[in-house]
């Protein structure tokens, strides 16, 4: 099979009788061990996979019903906790710990008879834009492995366009899916807050967090969400709203759609070669029907700070729970008390950017600091808002850059933070809104790295974005271009 | 912008090295610094969010439903005596 099959055509091979899902986990697994320099999987679950695989066959054989991604091969990124997998989101203060219970997506992937077949890399509790921020090793961009692959959900998106897996799940806090997916070449779409359950994500910022899919087609991507969305008794925030059917809200042409350009997505410091691409596809989309309106979202320029802000303050009471007493790691040195206990193993567990973020966001929730920065960055997260309400009066969906550059080099931007966190302008904003947005490929530039494009939709505009992001897709050959792979396997 | 690193670390319980503490220091304040910029904007009569969406508390049904057994609780432990966590001997 060719390793750059879809999720789709995987699924008619699998139901024609012309491949098992054995097989295909096999392959599957092969390519993950192939392409082991990548760095993209922590953990291989190998029994397991192709224990369900093997259920999967027989089910099928004894004509019995089956799910939505039956036998399909699916990657999950190590924030996402899966029972009896290993699960360390990227920390040193999680090696070895074995969950006791699924995440709701995991549940729901098992239900639709996916086949997990290991857990990705990421930057430490998908805190990073590089992949260089996770405790187990860099990510490389299968496109030109001394590049990044993008963060904080690296492993996902590397091992999509590889030709790994079809399909894999990441979470996106303020572009971690959208960003990698845009450096590496693939889809990846963040849903509206509240869309999929954060039951067993393990939490960051918990007014921002998102569990999404990644793959390399948006049908793939449509298909891979509808097993995602829902309604959960575990969470809460999960919204109760009915799943559509994305797959069939796919096709058609654009006659109609208004296409909200913001003058602050395009502005100095971009490369020329992003610039460029994302420019040429929006001539596309209005070759397809679509009509552009330029608009303005005044408050971009502020988004950034009032993201590191909230994300950072939400993170430090989030991380509190690891404390070295219930799970995780526990120093071994000698304690005077236990906030020594705490302190220590802290100090030995977390990585420098979470400590670095744990500190920032200390200090904003800090007697003295709060109203200057937590409740001011909460009032401009108003604003930002605002900003979005008024253009989706204008306009159906927003079409902007995903990131001002192509994937930096490693090492490149590492000793400075704030460079790095800037490399997020673009997709945090809707973030802070909670809409939902899709990187899908819109070019690449002279190295032949990848770009993409951003779709942003209004809450709960999923269906929108894809049918948008389907057609341009559809248009365009860029996501039939695959990186070079060492070798070919299975 | 200068913060005292060392009560905010204290606050944070994570112990510092000298080292580490004289870099955080150094970038903290590189990043309030341009935090800054958000002092510009007028938010007097701007309503904090918390939440982009409006959250209700569902209500369900008062039954009991499956828990994690303690053997499975107790299991990811770094120290643990069967019935409960147990940290070192602090008093």
């Amino acid at each position: 099979m060719n390793p750059f099959a879809t999720a789709g055509e995987l699924l008619a091979a699998l139901e024609s009788g012309d491949v098992t899902a054995v097989a295909l986990t096999e392959a599957a697994l092969a390519r993950a061990r192939a392409g082991a320099e990548l760095g993209a999987w922590l953990h291989l679950a190998e029994d397991e996979a192709l224990a369900r695989a093997a259920d999967v066959d027989r089910r099928r054989a004894a004509g019995e019903p089956l799910g939505a991604l039956a036998g399909v091969p699916v990657g999950v990124k190590d924030q996402i906790v899966t029972r009896g997998i290993p699960t360390t989101a990227g920390s040193k203060m999680l090696a070895g710990w074995v969950p006791p219970y699924d995440a709701t997506v995991v549940e729901r992937l098992r239900a639709a008879d996916a086949v997990v077949i290991g857990k990705l890399n990421q930057d430490e509790f998908a805190m990073g834009s590089s992949n260089e921020r996770s405790a187990f090793g860099v990510v490389k961009n299968p496109w030109d492995t001394s590049r990044i692959p993008g963060g904080s959900s690296g492993g996902s998106a590397a091992a999509v366009a590889a030709g790994h897996v079809p399909l894999a799940l990441g979470t996106d806090t303020g572009g971690s899916i959208r960003q990698p997916a845009s450096l590496c070449g693939v889809v990846g779409l963040k849903p509206t807050y509240g869309r999929v359950s954060r039951y067993g994500a393990i939490a960051f910022a918990s007014s921002l967090d998102q569990i999404g899919p990644f793959g390399r087609t948006v049908a793939d991507v449509a298909r891979l969400l509808g097993v995602l969305a829902g309604p959960d008794p575990r969470d809460s925030t999960a919204l109760t709203s009915p799943v559509p059917d994305y797959l069939a809200a796919l096709g058609g042409d654009l006659a109609g759609l208004r296409v909200g350009v913001p003058e602050e997505y395009f502005v100095g410091g971009m490369e020329a070669a992003v610039e460029a691409a994302v420019r040429a596809a929006l001539t596309q989309l209005e070759g397809l029907g679509a009509t552009l309106v330029p608009l303005s979202l005044p408050h971009t320029k502020y988004a950034v700070a009032t993201y590191y802000i909230l994300a950072t303050a939400e993170a430090s009471s989030n991380l509190a729970r690891y404390d070295g007493v219930r799970f995780g790691h526990r120093t071994r040195d000698r304690v005077s008390d236990i906030a020594d206990l705490y302190a220590k193993s802290r100090a030995e567990g977390f990585g420098d950017e979470v400590k670095r973020r744990i500190i920032l966001g200390t200090y904003a929730l800090s007697s003295g600091y709060y109203d200057a920065y937590y409740l001011k960055a909460q009032k401009v997260r108003t604003l930002l808002r605002r900003d979005f309400e008024a253009a989706f009066a204008r306009c159906d969906v927003l079409a902007t850059p995903v990131s001002p550059v192509t994937a930096i080099g490693l090492g490149e931007r590492v000793d400075d933070p704030l460079q790095m966190y800037l490399m997020d302008i673009f997709t945090i904003p809707s973030s802070l809104a909670g809409n939902t947005s899709v990187s899908v490929p819109c070019g690449f530039d002279g190295g032949g790295l990848p770009i993409g494009l951003q779709l942003i939709g209004p809450p709960l505009g999923e269906e929108r974005v894809l049918r948008v992001a389907h057609a341009y897709e559809q248009a365009t050959e860029w996501h039939r271009r695959h990186p070079a792979t060492n070798e070919e396997v299975g | 912008m200068e913060i005292d690193i060392r009560h905010v670390a204290r606050l944070a319980r994570l112990d510092l090295d000298d080292a580490e503490a004289e870099r955080l220091a150094a970038q903290l304040g590189q990043i309030l610094d341009y935090v800054a910029q958000l002092d510009a904007l007028d938010t007097s009569d701007v309503p904090p969010t918390t939440h982009v969406l409006p959250v209700s508390t569902p209500w369900r049904e008062d039954e009991a439903t499956a828990r994690l057994d303690r053997e499975e609780a107790l299991a990811a432990a770094p120290e643990h005596d069967g019935q409960a966590f147990t940290v070192p001997k602090v008093v």
